[in-house]
């Protein structure tokens, strides 16, 4: 994995637009994230149990720490299977 | 560029360090040396190559990874190292027999071995390697932001998305390519050396050999980049408003001197054109400096109407050699010695092909008639030209012995009209100078705003007008180590 050093002056951040909400989850494929905090686990399996129950695939991934921001290759991995994330953030 | 580096040696330690690899014959010719020492006395063996070597010594120490070497700055093996407390006190490099013998106190050291043979450079010291482990130890001044490439994601596209690209590829910015470029100069990453517009942002050395890997410059090209950026910005260069104005101007990167050679900048056939790697990327660097330092982006502040090609970037040497006249740089006042970047605030290229004039007289009106047109027919004063004189033209200046000096004085004249022919209005024209200026004579640029260079390939009766802007002074920076 490369890493590159930054060009610019530094003092903005890249921009980048959030996409917009999905209206509905239906048809999509939906990305349960743990941050690896106590408990995030059992919340996921409760929404993983209720989205199966609509019939929504989910895909279940985990952060190897909540104290950092997650490794670039596992978001790399989210967007490319899924198209909405769900995220445990808090305990 | 220089940091820095913890010791590997504990405090603890007391003894001899060998630092050897299998591929040096030296080392291989002193392996029995080697053992005797490990008999001895305290010896720590590390080896370069090979951890299996040398086999009569035991417990060597792996030292592929190179560590140590970079740290100890090992560059000739074998080295023999003398410690005490983890302080070194003495070091010897190469096989030297009594030398090995006084330091070590065994006065029969290597009894079968002859008394000198010279070492085999370090692995530690072999091209880019000290880069590639400056890097790998972590003993790194690179103050930038990283950014990481997903192993799905294509680098290329990246730095287009992130907008850092000229619309053209880079060459990513690794970290290790950004090392070697710092390399190249003595001065230090965080020196700051001008204010980059249109933000006014302080231009580090980091920051500016980060944009040059980009650009595709070799190291060797980093101190002209860095003279560039500098003249750039010099108040009287006035980048801000080069970049700002609707006009087509862009820094236009003229190089004297000794480094022209140096680096192989072209300064004939094509010089203006493609295919040469440091007049290519020299002037890409600048722009993108301007760029991703300086936040200059078109449509933002660079509000040129039509921009011209030579905004992604525009350098070019003279060809001095065999001037018949004083280099552009002699006549701004440095030494033919010296090396330097000129920057000119320019436009695009306008062909003079005069194929006929042989006389100097003939040949200053015919430049002048094309000198006439810049901007604009019937505008005076207002812009600068930058005339590119080839060999064939010069030749017949030369023939006739007319100096640089004497050629300005013929072109000013045939360059001066009667403002009753270029106010507004004549000719049908509304575009004009003033009405106030009819009676008066008028000389298409002001002093100073024409600038004469020779280059080009020695055939083709051709020179070049490379029109210029008019709200900025040519600017001349000397080029620094």
């Amino acid at each position: 994995m490369p890493t590159l050093l930054d060009p610019t002056s530094e003092l903005q951040p890249a921009p980048r637009e959030a996409l917009s909400r999905p209206q509905s989850l239906s048809d999509k494929r939906v990305a349960l994230l743990d941050i690896s905090k106590p408990r995030g686990d059992v919340f996921l399996d409760h929404l993983e149990a209720r989205l199966g129950e609509l019939g929504i695939v989910s895909r279940r991934y985990i952060k190897p720490t909540f104290t950092r921001v997650a490794p670039v290759d596992l978001k790399h991995q989210i967007v490319s299977e899924c198209d909405a994330v769900i995220e445990a953030l808090a305990d | 560029m220089a940091s820095e580096k913890k010791t590997l040696i504990p405090q603890d330690f007391t003894g001899l360090i060998a630092v050897v690899k299998r591929d040096c014959e030296t080392c291989r010719l002193i392996e029995p040396a080697l053992a005797e020492l490990k008999r001895g006395a305290a010896l720590q063996v590390r080896s370069q190559d090979d951890p299996s070597f040398p086999e009569s010594v035991e417990g060597v120490i792996d030292e592929r990874a190179l560590e140590f070497s970079y740290r100890h700055d090992i560059e000739i093996v074998p080295t023999l190292i003398q410690v005490n407390d983890g302080e070194e006190r003495a070091r010897l490099v190469g096989w030297q027999r009594d030398d090995w013998r006084g330091l070590t106190g065994m006065p029969a050291l290597g009894a079968g071995l002859p008394s000198f043979s010279p070492g085999c450079g370090s692995k530690s010291v072999e091209p880019g390697m000290p880069e590639k482990l400056a890097f790998k130890f972590g003993d790194t001044p690179i103050q930038a932001r990283r950014v990481d490439v997903a192993s799905q994601q294509d680098e290329h596209e990246l730095m287009f998305e992130r907008g850092w690209s000229d619309g053209l590829p880079l060459v990513p910015p690794t970290e290790e390519r950004v090392l070697k470029m710092l390399a190249a100069t003595t001065r230090s990453p965080s020196e700051v050396i001008g204010i980059i517009p249109p933000d006014n942002v302080p231009g580090t050395i980091e920051k500016i050999a980060i944009n040059a890997v980009m650009a595709g410059c070799k190291p060797a090209y980093f101190p002209v980049v860095l003279a560039a950026v500098e003249a750039a910005c010099l108040d009287e260069f006035c980048m801000h408003g080069v970049l700002a104005t609707t006009y087509f101007s862009a820094p236009i990167v003229i190089v004297n001197g000794p480094i022209v050679d140096e680096i192989g900048m072209n300064w004939g056939h094509n010089v203006l054109g493609q295919g040469n790697r440091a007049n290519s990327t020299i002037g890409r660097a600048l722009q993108l400096v301007i760029r991703n330092i300086g936040g200059g982006r078109p449509g933002g502040v660079d509000r040129a109407t039509l921009g011209q090609p030579g905004k992604v970037g525009f350098c070019f040497a003279e060809r001095e050699h065999d001037s018949y006249w004083e280099s552009l740089a002699v006549e701004r006042g440095f030494r033919p010695d010296q090396s330097t970047v000129t920057l000119f605030a320019g436009g695009g290229v306008h062909p003079v092909g005069d194929q006929k004039s042989r006389k100097p007289e003939s040949l200053t009106r015919s430049l002048a008639m094309t000198l006439r047109t810049v901007r604009h027919g019937k505008i005076y004063g207002g812009t600068d030209a930058l005339l590119v004189i080839s060999p064939e033209n010069m030749r017949v200046f030369r023939e006739a012995g007319w100096s640089k000096a004497r050629v300005r004085g013929a072109l000013d004249e045939a360059m001066t009209v009667d403002g009753s022919k270029i106010v507004a209005g004549v000719d049908g024209i509304a575009e004009g100078m003033p009405p106030h200026l009819a009676e008066r004579r008028l000389c298409k640029f002001r002093p100073g705003g024409l600038l004469i260079v020779h280059a080009g390939g020695g055939a083709g009766m051709w020179s070049a007008v490379i029109t210029g802007w008019g709200g900025s002074d040519a600017v001349t920076v000397a080029i620094e180590s």
